[in-house]
């Protein structure tokens, strides 16, 4: 009896890939030099292409390619004005006026957390007792929806491959084993090179989806016959912003999907790229730089990096929109027209799969534009792991019990320990929530908390009168707004108000009016404070 | 390029980012990018642009000194 089972091609280049990545992240552990701060902060040497790279993979999550895919062929064309060019301007904003300043203030005083600076410019311990488990709060989802991630990707590629081994999971790879392994490489490369290690793996996987993602372009648009008849039969509802109702008819009956975006959402949505100001792993990547001239690669090249990736990946969403309106040039076989519009708007992130499993038969490549949807995942979740151990090292342990009384190789140690449990618990939660429907749009309200705590950088960075009382009233004041959105929206669905504006916006406006009145009314910071950090 | 100048046209741009005449607007350039797309893909070029002339004419280089300073105004080195 012939074996019918899918080849096992994708996996054994996935396989390659991750042994490429693990030797490279290995080697960058040879110019590890044993120091705490080389661990965390790299010893401030990295120079401006791993900056650029490092900063860029690390700010695009698995949404860069897999979410932007998706959510075209959701919302249409205006995806990339809502996510995309707006985040390379406002990024390139947070970079130029947030990163550089706390870059230079991080090397004169040898902070590697945020929360070391809050502490000292606002001079208020337990304001780093606050911002900690907000910070940590924040992050925790953004690194559950990258593990998540990689299962739905993984699951449903590798289905049929191993039909004995994994009989209970229709022959797909476990979760258990796709999460086991994600994490485990990377939290290989984190233990043994720290930050160092995490901007060498993060150059080489930016560059790997970067690649992947226009390979991807190119041969599902060759499949079409070429980007001109790809786009002729796009559903042309996509092809505007104005909102519209779809009528979807599948196997599961008669609904409508809402395509398009309202205005005031999209203007409103300019609010989420400030998130990356207050991001804690991008503070660390940030003091890694060798010094402030280095940033400008980064500050420059982002945009451009962006729309390689977005441009590419908002097309193909929109060409699998023709599922929707078939006419002559419309490749998508039967079962894919049927799966794609079934689809709930909670797994439109499948679409780029789906497009690769059915368009795209060479299973050498689907394996290697595979790894370039894993490599964007993981650029991201090494650094947040990182920065998480870094923070509970730092911020909690060393600053209750005090610097001195760990020696250096204690602290590095101390730092991996932390880094293994994260990983450990990310692991477990990613399992146990797996399942979970809305998770990835936990990510808009992860990125909305960052962002609506902007105020609070900037006002530290540049309002000499922002005082300790005001940075609390901040604090507080985006806590409660951001909570009472979140519980509005049943804890972590699609939500706006007033027809579309979006929370973050809101949120943001009450973080900073309360900064602002509650600082003109109390109690300046001392003239030492203002001298240290406004020289 | 003074800081009015650099203020300004990020303002611009900011504005610039709500294309609402291009809200309905179906139409192909190049006869395979929607026009709204295209339009942003262009931003994105214009930010970077605004970003290069910022960077060569608005950097801040004092700071790189004063981070290299010591914590008592003396060089770190």
């Amino acid at each position: 009896m012939p074996d019918s089972s899918p080849s096992t091609t994708p996996v054994i280049v996935l396989c390659i890939y991750l042994s490429l990545l693990l030797g490279l992240a290995m080697m960058s552990k040879r110019l590890f030099r044993g120091t705490s701060k080389d661990y965390f902060v790299a010893s401030h040497s990295i120079g401006p292409f791993l900056l650029l790279m490092s900063v860029f993979g690390t700010t695009m999550t698995a949404f860069a390619l897999v979410g932007s895919t998706g959510k075209a062929f959701q919302r249409g064309v205006g995806t990339y004005g809502l996510m995309a060019s707006s985040s390379g301007l406002i990024h390139a904003f947070c970079f130029f006026m947030i990163g550089i300043k706390l870059w230079a203030i991080g090397k004169k005083y040898g902070y590697v957390t945020q929360i070391q600076f809050f502490r000292n410019r606002f001079e208020s311990n337990g304001l780093g007792y606050l911002l900690f488990p907000i910070l940590v709060g924040l992050v925790v989802p953004y690194l559950l929806i990258g593990v998540i991630g990689s299962y739905r990707v993984m699951g449903p590629l590798t289905k049929g491959m191993f039909p004995n081994v994994f009989a209970g999971h229709e022959g797909s790879l476990p979760p258990w084993l796709i999460g086991a392994v994600i994490c485990g490489v990377v939290l290989t490369y984190i233990f043994a090179g720290g930050s160092r290690a995490a901007a060498w793996a993060n150059t080489f996987q930016t560059l790997v989806f970067m690649c992947m993602g226009v390979l991807a372009f190119y041969l599902i648009s060759q499949k079409f016959g070429g980007m001109a008849e790809a786009i002729k039969q796009a559903n042309p509802a996509h092809l505007v912003r104005t909102p519209s109702e779809l009528e979807v008819t599948s196997k599961a009956g008669t609904f409508t999907r809402e395509v398009g975006i309202p205005p005031l959402m999209f203007l409103s949505y300019m609010f989420i790229p400030l998130s990356v100001g207050m991001f804690p792993h991008l503070f660390q990547h940030w003091l890694t730089a060798k010094s402030a001239k280095t940033f400008k690669l980064t500050v420059v090249a982002h945009p451009i990096c962006i729309l390689i990736v977005w441009v590419p990946c908002v097309l193909m969403g929109l060409w699998a929109t023709g599922v929707f309106a078939p006419s002559p040039s419309n490749v998508w076989p039967a079962p894919a027209i049927a799966i794609m519009k079934g689809l709930p708007d909670a797994s439109v992130g499948a679409i780029l799969s789906l497009s690769l499993r059915f368009l795209i038969e060479n299973p050498i490549i689907v394996g290697l534009v595979t790894a370039g949807i894993l490599a964007a995942i993981m650029s991201s979740l090494d650094s947040q792991f990182l920065c998480l151990g870094t923070i509970f090292t730092n911020d909690i342990v060393l600053h209750s019990a005090g610097k001195d009384r760990f020696s250096d190789g204690q602290i590095v140690a101390m730092a991996r320990g932390f880094v293994v449990a994260i990983v450990l618990l990310t692991y477990v939660l990613s399992l146990l929530l797996q399942g979970a429907q809305n998770v990835f749009d936990l990510a808009v309200w992860s990125f909305s908390g960052f962002a609506a705590l902007t105020p609070l950088v900037f006002a530290a960075l540049y309002w000499r009168r922002a005082t300790k009382a005001g940075a609390y009233a901040c604090v507080i004041a985006v806590v409660a707004t951001w909570i009472t959105y979140f519980a509005m929206s049943g804890f972590g669905g699609e939500f706006t108000v007033m027809n579309g504006v979006m929370p973050v916006a809101l949120c943001f406006g009450a973080g900073a009016a309360a900064m602002i009145i509650v600082s003109l009314v109390t109690q300046l910071p001392s003239k030492e404070t203002v001298d240290k950090f406004f020289a | 390029m003074r800081s009015p100048i650099v203020i300004g046209i990020f303002v611009f741009l900011a504005l610039a980012h709500q294309d609402f005449w291009l809200w309905d607007d179906p139409s192909l350039v190049f006869g395979f990018i929607p026009i709204a797309l295209f339009y942003h893909a262009s931003y994105s070029i214009a930010a970077a642009i605004f970003w290069g002339l910022v960077s060569k004419f608005a950097w801040p280089t004092y700071l790189e000194a004063w981070a290299d300073e010591g914590e008592d105004g003396t060089s770190a080195d």
